[in-house]
């Protein structure tokens, strides 16, 4: 899959790689790259994808706790299009020369690193809401921008993405408007769950810009179009209308409209804690870890169950057809001229 | 250039306009007593699966295995809510009401159902049973002469058909794949087998429900032929094994032990706010 | 894990017909261990929303492709060939059906 040509810096490859950049064209999988963008893209999109399914499972633990049958379908469906979303991203990754398996390892074996948030415990059904609303829409905030990275591929995934992402946000706001507008118990879960998520929701956006050594290479390369800190605060400017709209306050004593800048100022976030939970400290990183590699490893007995009989088949297919011609000219490989069709 | 060009994206987006549980809960329909009795019973299959399954979602054997078990669980949910919101018509209760605020004993699930999941061949050994019956079931009820059984058997009929297939391709592929998957599945056929019975048993409220309600007794010859003969071609056995015991009220009686572990974990958030809007 | 098998499966690539009347266009791909199973996971994966009608797969390696996609001569030779575009006769302007 891979084309790897050996290639020195201003090599005519670099310099068509350079043009298409300068342009805001787009790379594709099979075009000539830098080892560094590949590098920095496998390492951002599979990231990604780790995010996607690792942060799968604080929601998927209320599937069977959701308190209506249709907040349990929403729920399910969500969690079912994370799923998908890992998939895209994971496809997307695939064809910068990464195989999932390698990624998948790279997950399972703690080398790989995933969004830090979903180190955070999910206790009440109001998670459900801040999830959707804070962590998804801050997800929203980074992606949209991402739907013209410079990778074709990547930008792709993220279009289609973000427009199942859309539903995720709102159904996470209309959580917790429900709540908000329920019983004093109800709202105070609401309450409880913004204050927990609003720090980790506003630190998914990365380091403050001074910390962030690799953004101005990413912002080159067109694969971010804005700083960590301009997406933070657009992120910011977003949400704190909708907070009113809820009802609910954000836990932020130094939030307030700074007409002189036209945003809102917000105060320091904990970027001590932030470290130490990337670096596993967080209340479910092992966890976490732990249910998708047990996850694996049930599965290896299946996986290997599908690939043996697919092969049984392939080879069954190739006797059989040559048993049926003599003639030696037959020589399709059973299952290549497998092209499967469903539908009109 | 071309008329179709905007629509030419393989990533257009539609809910399509099949029937929706606020279809019926709309539709000011009443369910007489004895109809409101079987909705009720279809509908706790479905739920109680749909708990089941629900599970496997970031668990499955592989994502896109995640993806394929969700599907077939949130179409279960989907069933549920049909026919808990048609049962419901008939007491003024919503499918909430009744999902979420019955008792135990209350509910009308078949064992097999609420069977554990145990591991992916157990799953899948239950999917076989149950959606090859549930297959037969829909066909059969959507020549229903009550119009709204009638309409959730037919949006019910082609889901049901895939997750038959599901449950067929996975069948063959863990008969005819490793020893391992061979042992597997079979163990799984043999530990869902016995409450096969109970979901061919007719009841007297079958009785009242002549071209209304399928007889259940009606299933068994089609669901079996097709099980075992699916089994043949993965180099199955079919269980040699007891039937579990039927009381003489079939649904009304003989439950599971799991089900007051599975409804304590699905109840236990709307009954700690009773009366609460989510 | 026993002799023969990997517990990986391949790479098929998906391609979605939106509805009838148009083409099949590329979506993604994904992983499934047989023809079968690829076009069952495609259409979950890929048509959650109502998004197709009709799903192709094909394994991701039996697909030839020109040769890096956009570079060299392979598509020059249909640059500058403007004489294959109606828009290229202009003075039938005006004239109508033509």
């Amino acid at each position: 899959m891979t084309e790897q040509t050996t290639s020195t810096e201003n090599s005519v490859d670099q310099q068509h790689f350079d043009t298409l950049i300068a342009d805001d064209s787009r790379i594709e999988p099979r075009d000539w790259m830098p080892e560094a963008y590949r590098k920095t893209l496998t390492r951002q999109v599979s990231q990604h994808a780790h995010s996607e399914i690792i942060g799968m499972q604080p929601e998927a633990n209320w599937i069977t706790r959701a308190p209506s049958l249709k907040r349990k379908a929403i729920l399910m469906a969500k969690v079912q299009d994370e799923a998908g979303h890992g998939l895209y991203l994971y496809s997307a990754a695939e064809t910068l020369g990464t195989p999932r398996e390698v990624l998948n390892e790279q997950l399972l074996s703690g080398k790989a690193k995933y969004s830090s948030i979903f180190n955070y415990p999910a206790r009440t059904w109001a998670d459900m809401g801040a999830i959707g609303w804070l962590v998804d829409g801050a997800a929203i905030c980074n992606q949209v921008p991402l739907c013209r990275a410079s990778y074709g591929p990547y930008g792709r995934a993220m279009v289609r993405i973000c427009k199942e992402e859309s539903f995720h946000q709102r159904q996470g706001w209309e959580i917790l408007y429900e709540l908000s507008h329920g019983s004093k118990e109800q709202k105070q879960m609401a309450q409880d769950a913004v204050n927990r998520t609003y720090g980790p929701a506003l630190q998914m956006f990365g380091p403050p810009d001074a910390d962030s050594p690799n953004s101005q290479q990413s912002m080159e390369w067109n694969i971010k179009r804005f700083s960590n800190d301009e997406l933070r605060q657009r992120f910011v400017d977003m949400i704190v209308p909708q907070a009113e709209a809820l009802g609910l306050t954000l836990p932020d004593a130094d939030l307030k409209w700074n007409e002189e800048r036209g945003h809102y100022d917000y105060g320091q976030l904990d970027w001590d804690e932030f470290m130490s939970v990337i670096k596993g400290s967080g209340p479910c990183n092992v966890q976490r870890m732990q249910r998708r590699r047990k996850a694996h490893d049930d599965g290896a007995w299946v996986r290997e169950a599908a690939e043996a009989y697919a092969k049984r088949q392939m080879q069954a297919a190739a006797e059989a057809a040559e048993s049926a011609n003599d003639n030696e000219e037959v020589s399709i490989v059973a299952g290549r001229a497998s092209a499967e069709l469903i539908g009109a | 250039m071309s008329a179709f060009a905007s629509h030419d994206s393989a990533t257009k987006q539609s809910a399509g306009n099949a029937i929706t549980a606020e279809d019926i809960a709309g539709s000011g329909g009443k369910a007489s007593e004895p109809v409101a009795q079987y909705a009720l019973r279809l509908g706790d299959d479905s739920l109680m699966l749909a708990q089941r399954l629900g599970w496997w979602i970031s668990r499955a054997p592989e994502l896109e295995e995640d993806i394929a078990l969700g599907n077939i669980a949130l179409d279960m949910v989907g069933h549920a809510r049909f026919l808990l919101t048609y049962a419901g018509s008939a007491w003024g209760k919503s499918e909430d009401d009744l999902a979420y605020f019955r008792d135990e004993e209350e509910f009308r699930s078949v064992r097999l159902v609420e069977q554990e999941n145990g591991d992916f061949g157990q799953t899948i050994a239950r999917q076989l049973l149950f959606s090859f019956y549930q297959y037969e079931l829909y066909s059969a009820l959507q020549s229903s002469q009550d119009q709204t059984l009638a309409a959730i058997a037919d949006k019910a009929v082609k889901e049901v058909e895939y997750h038959q297939d599901h449950a067929a391709q996975w069948i063959l592929r863990l008969g005819l794949g490793t020893d391992e998957s061979k042992r597997r599945i079979q163990e799984g056929l043999y530990y869902m087998w016995p409450y096969l019975d109970e979901l061919f048993a007719d009841e007297p409220l079958h009785d009242e429900l002549e071209g209304i309600a399928v007889r259940p007794s009606t299933l068994r010859e089609n669901t079996m032929k097709r099980i075992e003969a699916l089994l043949a071609e993965a180099e199955l056995e079919v269980p040699k094994v007891t039937q579990a015991r039927l009381s003489d009220a079939p649904r009304d009686g003989e439950y599971s032990e799991y089900r007051g572990y599975i409804l304590a974990e699905m109840q236990s958030l709307a009954r700690k706010h009773p009366g609460a809007k989510w | 894990m026993s002799e023969n098998t990997t517990g990986n499966w391949p790479l098929w690539e998906v391609f979605v017909r939106s509805s009838r009347g148009l083409s099949h266009v590329h979506a993604g791909s994904l992983h499934a261990p047989d023809a079968t199973m690829a076009v069952r996971n495609a259409r979950d994966l890929y048509t959650r929303r109502n998004e197709g009608t009709s799903v192709w797969v094909v394994p991701a390696d039996a697909i030839t492709s020109s040769d890096p996609d956009s570079k060299g001569g392979y598509f020059e030779s249909a640059q500058g060939k403007s004489y294959r575009h109606a828009t290229y006769y202009t003075k039938s302007e005006g004239v109508k059906h033509l």
